[in-house]
């Protein structure tokens, strides 16, 4: 038997349309619980930040959303992700489809060691795109706000990039097949302050199309990009949970959970 | 589990909360000596005062620049940010209180020229009131105690009452021999002077409110509209 510890009090809504619905949602390595009944409702054409002291469990949560979980052999996800009618854990749901419209970027810039080019057109060629691929690069490099500074060197290694470069890179990447969630797992964590704040920015203009969840270590990046923000917080047992879920400017000046409060504050983690 | 960098920040807000005690301290002299000159005339009395002003002028911005140093620093969130956001607001608050203590000498030396319109007994009492206000508010900022806030805003209108009654009495003066008009406007402005002393306090209260609950408004329930602040802001030359 589970019992849920969390208050449903400092689990605040989004008052704008929902972009996915996390129903009861709990991941297991193994025998050990990683994280446990995560419910809460993420906006569309929002910024998300997922936070918690390490080992709480928010990368689990953030990798369940575009179903990663599936390619490692231990990994155990029950619960639901609800985007719009479909269940993205229905055993109907191809998950090659759900990570195709719901892309991740990693905390390590990981281009290919191909051309520039090649790096975003990459997942178009496997995917059977028919279209005009080189049309699709470049609109994919300008979202990215790369286009001006590769444009003359499409052709040249990505790894001659610099980390926010190839960073960027690896957004236009995931850009490239026309997603609609873009995941990003501590984007800024290998980059100087300068190449964050270039993709703070880009997150900002992106979530004019795109719904963004951003896990992040630093408390000052979720409090200025991300417009929701979630607290998770493991129990003795290791086991993540959600503690509160509001919007970012009311989490950060009014906490409503003692623990989101030690942990803001640095008494904790 | 707490971090060697999170005791040494709570020790800077506690050092900088003990020093915004410091300032009102400085405030409260300032204020009841004012009002002691005004008693007695005492235009030397009156003068240290405004040169004591400075020091409080010097030692507020000092006080400023600490808390926004912890703000730059630290990056402070949720109660800490709430704390250090208050104590900016009741640091220019106090050094608001501290150029009404000045204006209140200034009166002083300018009445010292005069004989005297009457003893003086409802604007000591109003200094009382407004000076234990501001000694409990300052309590209460270090014990962040709610209770006590919502105590010393309603003792605000025990100040409002005087100010009337001051009002009303100095204008019978002034109605009965027109002699009596620059002294009794001076005895005015400085009855003026205590008033918005109080007034501010009121303010510093909301702020500890603030710290405590969240809730900028926490002081004025909605229910019932503050008609006393809106009729004194009518009559406001501030």
């Amino acid at each position: 038997m589970t019992v849920a510890t969390r208050d449903e009090r400092y689990i605040k809504e989004p008052t704008e349309p929902r972009a996915l619905r996390i129903e009861r949602l709990s991941v297991w390595y193994g025998v050990h619980q990683a994280i446990r009944e995560v419910s809460f409702t993420i906006p569309a054409r929002r910024i998300t930040a997922l936070i918690g002291p390490s080992g709480c469990g928010k990368s689990t949560l953030l990798r369940a959303l575009n179903r990663m979980h599936d390619l490692t052999p231990e990994a155990r996800v029950e619960g639901s992700v609800w985007w719009g009618e479909i269940d993205l854990y229905a055993p109907s749901t191809d998950p090659v489809w759900v990570r195709r419209h719901i892309g991740m970027i990693f905390q390590k810039p990981n281009p290919f060691p191909k051309s520039i080019f090649d790096n975003v057109a990459f997942g178009l060629r496997v995917n059977g795109y028919r279209g005009d691929i080189a049309a699709r690069v470049e609109e994919a490099l300008r979202k990215a706000a790369l286009w001006d500074e590769v444009k003359d060197k499409l052709q040249k290694n990505a790894l001659t990039l610099s980390g926010g470069q190839q960073q960027r890179l690896c957004i236009a990447r995931a850009i490239a097949l026309g997603p609609q969630i873009l995941l990003m797992d501590e984007p800024c964590s290998a980059l100087d302050p300068i190449a964050t704040m270039r993709i703070e920015d880009l997150m900002r203009e992106l979530a004019h199309t795109y719904t963004i969840v951003i896990v992040t270590h630093n408390m000052q990046q979720a409090s200025r990009v991300s417009h929701y923000t979630a607290f998770l917080l493991a129990d003795e047992d290791g086991t993540g949970e959600l503690i509160e879920y509001a919007a970012t400017r009311e989490l950060f000046l009014r906490p409503r959970d003692r623990r989101t409060e030690d942990y803001i504050t640095g008494r904790i983690g | 589990m707490a971090t060697r960098a999170r005791a040494e920040f709570e020790r800077d807000l506690q050092t900088l909360r003990q020093e915004v005690l410091h300032l009102g301290s400085m405030v409260e002299k300032s204020v009841d000596r004012a009002v002691e000159a005004l008693k007695r005339y005492d235009v030397t009395l009156a003068r240290s005062i405004i040169e004591h002003d400075r020091e409080i002028d010097e030692h507020s911005y000092a006080l400023a620049e600490r808390a926004l140093l912890l703000i730059a620093t630290q990056q402070p969130m949720a109660t800490d940010l709430r704390i250090i956001a208050a104590t900016l607001f009741i640091i220019s608050e106090l050094e608001r209180m501290g150029d009404y203590a000045e204006g209140l000498a200034k009166i002083a030396i300018r009445l010292s020229a005069w004989p005297p319109l009457k003893p003086l007994i409802d604007i000591p009492r109003m200094a009382e009131i407004s000076l234990d206000m501001l000694r409990q508010a300052l309590d209460a900022f270090i014990e962040m105690d709610l209770e006590r806030c919502e105590a010393i805003w309603h003792r605000d209108d025990e100040v409002d009452a005087l100010y009337d009654q001051v009002y009303r009495e100095l204008l019978t003066y002034m109605m009965s021999d027109p002699r009596t008009i620059e002294r009794a406007t001076l005895l005015l402005w400085a009855a003026h002077n205590l008033e918005r002393i109080a007034d501010r306090v009121t303010n510093i209260c909301e702020r500890i409110a603030f710290v405590i609950t969240g809730d900028p408004r926490a002081l004025v329930s909605p229910a019932e509209p503050d008609y006393a602040g809106e009729r004194r802001a009518e009559f406001d030359v501030e």
